[in-house]
């Protein structure tokens, strides 16, 4: 047993969700007791999708168990096939219809569902998670759909490059974009459009907006673009042996990285990439932050956690682009593990690769940076410890579907990163002032007064440390006078200088930390 | 007089239908027990999707410092490797050790638990023992398989009866959650017509039990509590019958219902209840106007859907197309079903997709369901009002009757609101 307060990820079965209520003309039957119906909110609410997610569950009761629940999920498998008309059907089970086995797949499997594909899901729910649901089930259906097409064995995988030959513009699937994703909806138009201006076509997005269909044209596409690799990458590796269709591996944001994209890309399908990108024209982000009111940016301290996607391109950004200092980073998404350590150790830290929720805030406390970049969780703990934070990745809140174009991906995608990450920040003038004038009556310390809140969220960044202290010390006390000195301190940075003026005394043997050592270690760590 | 004005109504046999079912579970309950508790922890013993649709259900609440948590079992649980009782022992030290002020735990089953009989009764016994004179453990049901939505807060105060203190004395005792400025004027008002002693269930503190015993007159505000009705009148109360504190009829026909089991007399009651009457159907007014005529289907949630569909009929005039409930306690709504219009169509269970359905061919002006509808049917074209809401607002009393049409009348004023060309 695990105890969990909160959850990084939903159980598979609802990654399973997401692939079926993304795509049109899929269908899934789910065997689950009364209640697990919930996770129609998710769409209905969260993404607040128009129609009810297609989804039929066989909402089994106490009584049922009693009786014959095989029964109830023929029974269902029919009647959804009938009313529906699905072109493709997906049946599983949710975490207590896998204790009791009714095998609704095999059940399925022995029916007359009038010829269309049917994709028998093994989630197991006790020890996998969302996105693995996810990226399983968008695999088992595509690897499913396109049995008929594979190529017999020994024969020559596809070119990439045979569009010349072919006499038309080169094409590609965007693989990976779903409901709950984050931003799917938008970065797939930026993506699209971005496409375009360097003459590629898209062939299939899937699994948002694709029909079962559509999933037999991917073999038709010179090559796939990995867009979200936590559910399109399995899909597109298994294309990539079975059908020879390579997959591009860089996911476009952040300026960089779009450029590295576009690299790849080109590289792949045997392209000529313009020597001139103007990367710096497309988008605004590179001006922006060349900007000299964009200065004060510099250095600043930032904590980062995220699904393993979003957590590498958003400390590439801040440390590259934004010319921030990443002090944390970390995933929930085991499956990126070792590409989030290689990045960490390039930015010189260890990696947090964890789901619980309380190691991240208390990494996060740790850490003591002045910005946080995070789930909706973090914009939690954020708030908790008194520090900005923006939201990088999912798991999403409604605030986050937003009805505004607002991509993360492509040269769009970085402005809107832009004005995203820097809002909760406080602005510069500001800083300045209430670094020099600590008396005011409305300007008081902590205050940000662009977002227009009245009361500072400040001194909950103060009291986790004496304990911390008290627990870590020993012996160690501040001083009246240090306190006081610590408290000139502007409030943002306040929490890293406590820890380094703490970090200092100790390695000096001091029992009390008062103005003076305040000052050398402020002097020592100055380098 | 009210009672008189109860028509012995005829209705025809409810409908009673199997088949998919879209409601909550009775874990749901938490996201408002663990606010009228806040000494309490509830503590799920369930799977990942147990986590996920507390979070869900929650929303932005569950940052605060969590009064509730999920125990997830595990493969090693699962396969009998790993000791349930013994990493449950384990997991509640760790918890309390975090949150030493906790008064009272209560260990929540979930399917799962249920299904693979984790024996969560014993469980709470050996852990009262382990951390007796600290914290009260406690346990109940709000499993999908056998309790829907508000029936989690019926199993949760069932559990509560036991630990409830013995006394004799006379009182009026009021089951069932209550928004806490409504229950400041409820008691209010009960002792301005005379009855001195009235105490709620759940209390404010988990450690606050009212006494129960012989001398109790029990007054259920809320629908849904079937068991806990039972356990206390196992320990002695009496159940007062009376229709469900919605609206100004059915307030006023609850308080005099309680008032007269506790012997307040005639005079006295119509003198405190009638200037509240009066001023009551002068707040439903304008909602009336927004609602009368207009046709409402009520899908099942709550258990609250007959009291409320006999308030929006009586008080706002609206004509009841299908009134559905997930459970029908006949004993405990018979005062509800007499008061319904003649010939009300009633629902029990659900067959999602054929009441649907029915919903598509009547196209009524209304539609009272879940979250999971609410959108998909606004897209249809039909007005919605979300159920959820009703168990998350104060709507008890004379006094809230406007503010209850208001919820009803709000979406058809903002449909006429809405323009786009």
């Amino acid at each position: 047993m695990e105890l969990t307060l909160w959850t990084y990820e939903g159980p598979p079965h609802v990654g399973a969700m997401r692939i079926a209520a993304s795509m049109e003309g899929v269908h899934y039957v789910l065997h689950a007791p009364q209640g697990d119906t919930y996770a129609d909110l998710l769409f209905t609410m969260i993404e607040r999708r128009d129609r009810r997610p297609p989804v039929t569950y066989t909402t089994f009761q106490a009584r049922d168990l009693g009786g014959d629940t095989a029964e109830l999920v023929k029974r269902s498998i029919a009647d959804a096939v009938e009313r529906f008309q699905p072109e493709a059907l997906l049946v599983g089970e949710s975490c207590t219809a896998e204790l009791i086995q009714d095998q609704p797949g095999a059940l399925a499997a022995g029916m007359d569902l009038g010829g269309i594909p049917m994709v028998n899901l093994e989630l197991p729910a006790y020890s996998k998670k969302e996105n693995w649901g996810a990226a399983e089930t968008f695999y088992q259906l595509v690897r499913n759909l396109l049995k008929p097409q594979l190529p017999a064995p020994g024969a020559p995988k596809l070119d990439p490059t045979r569009w010349r030959a072919e006499n038309r513009r080169p094409r590609v699937n965007l693989l990976g974009p779903s409901l709950l994703g984050f931003r799917c909806r938008d970065d797939v138009r930026e993506l699209t459009q971005l496409l375009a201006g360097y003459g590629i076509d898209v062939t299939v997005v899937a699994p948002l907006g694709a029909r079962p269909a559509d999933l037999l044209r991917i073999p038709t596409a010179d090559a796939n673009l990995n867009l979200y690799p936590e559910v399109s990458g399995s899909v597109c590796s298994w294309l990539e042996r079975q059908f020879g269709l390579p997959a591009v591996k860089t996911v476009p944001i952040g300026i960089g990285a779009t450029v590295d994209f576009l690299r790849e890309l080109h590289g792949v399908l045997g392209l000529e990439l313009p020597a001139e990108l103007q990367a710096e024209r497309q988008s605004r982000l590179p001006w922006y932050s060349r900007s000299v009111d964009s200065t004060y940016l510099t250095g600043k301290r930032v904590f980062v956690f995220a699904d393993g996607t979003h957590a590498i391109a958003a400390a590439r950004i801040a440390s590259r682009e934004l010319g921030f200092e990443v002090v944390g980073l970390g995933t929930y998404s085991r499956e990126m593990a070792r590409e989030v350590r290689a990045l960490a150790a390039e930015l010189g830290l260890e990696a947090l690769i964890t789901d619980d929720y309380l190691a991240v805030e208390a990494a996060m406390a740790e850490a003591a940076p002045e910005l946080v970049l995070g789930t909706q969780m973090e914009r939690h703990s954020a708030k908790r410890l008194g520090v900005p934070c923006a939201v990088i990745s999912s798991p999403l809140h409604v605030q986050d579907v937003p009805a505004r174009y607002a991509p993360q991906m492509g040269w769009e995608g970085a402005n809107v990163i832009f004005d995203s990450w820097v809002h909760p920040l406080m602005m510069g003038l500001e800083e300045h002032l209430i670094g020099m004038f600590r008396h005011d009556f409305e300007f008081v310390d902590g205050h940000r007064s662009h977002l227009g809140d009245g009361a500072p969220a400040a001194p909950a960044v103060e009291e986790p440390a004496p304990v911390a202290v008290a627990v870590a010390g020993g012996s160690l006390s501040w001083s009246a006078d240090g306190e006081a000195e610590l408290a000139k301190i502007p409030f943002f940075v306040r929490g890293k200088v406590r820890k380094n003026t703490e970090a200092y005394a100790r390695e000096q043997g001091l029992a009390v930390i008062d103005s003076e050592a305040l000052y050398e270690a402020k002097a020592h760590f100055s380098r | 007089m009210v009672s008189s004005s109860v028509a012995s109504s005829t209705l025809p046999p409810p409908l009673k239908e199997s088949g998919q079912r879209e409601v909550f579970c009775g874990l749901t309950s938490i996201v408002w027990l663990h606010r009228r508790m806040p000494d309490a922890f509830f503590l799920v013993v369930g799977s990942r999707t147990c986590a996920h649709l507390i979070q869900s259900a929650a929303g932005v609440m569950i940052f605060a410092e969590p009064r509730f948590g999920t125990a997830i079992l595990g493969e090693r649980d699962l396969a009998g490797l790993a000791d349930a009782n013994e990493e449950l022992d384990r997991l509640v030290a760790q918890l309390l050790e975090r949150r030493p002020e906790i008064r009272t735990l209560f260990l929540v089953g979930s399917c799962p638990s249920e299904v693979i009989k984790l024996d969560l009764a014993k469980a709470s016994e050996r852990l009262n023992q382990q951390h007796a004179g600290r914290v009260t453990v406690i346990n109940y049901t709000g499993s999908g398989i056998e309790t829907t939505f508000t029936q989690g807060e019926d199993s949760a105060l069932q559990a509560l009866v036991p630990l409830m203190p013995k006394s004799d004395q006379p009182q009026l005792l009021i089951a069932g959650t209550l928004a806490d400025a409504v229950e400041d004027r409820l008691v209010g008002l009960f002792q301005k017509l005379g009855i001195e002693r009235v105490a709620s269930l759940p209390p404010r503190r988990s450690t606050e039990l009212p006494a129960v015993g012989p001398g109790t007159q029990l007054l259920l505000a809320q629908p849904y509590l079937s068991g806990t009705a039972r356990a206390l009148v196992d320990r002695g109360a009496s159940l007062i019958e009376a229709p469900y504190p919605f609206g100004v009829e059915g307030s006023r026909d609850w308080m005099a219902a309680a008032a007269r089991a506790c012997g307040v007399d005639q005079a006295q009651i119509d003198a405190v209840l009638d200037p509240l009457v009066e001023r009551g159907r002068r707040a439903l007014a304008p909602h009336r106007e927004v609602l009368e005529g207009k046709r409402l289907f009520l899908l099942p949630d709550s258990q609250l859907e007959p009291a409320l569909a006999r308030f929006l009929a009586r008080e706002c005039g609206m004509e009841l197309v299908e009134v559905g409930t997930p459970y029908l306690d006949r004993q405990l709504m018979a005062e509800e079903l007499a008061r319904l219009p003649e010939g009300t169509q009633l629902s029990e269970g659900q067959h999602v997709d054929n009441q649907l359905q029915r919903v598509r061919e009547a196209r009524p002006d209304l539609v009272v369901c879940g979250l999971g509808l609410a959108n998909p049917l606004e897209a249809e074209g039909m007005a919605t009002k979300w159920s959820i809401e009703l168990v998350f607002s104060p709507i008890h009393g004379i006094d809230q009757a406007g503010d209850l049409a208001e919820l009803f009348a709000r979406p058809l004023r903002r449909r006429g609101a809405l323009q786009f060309s």
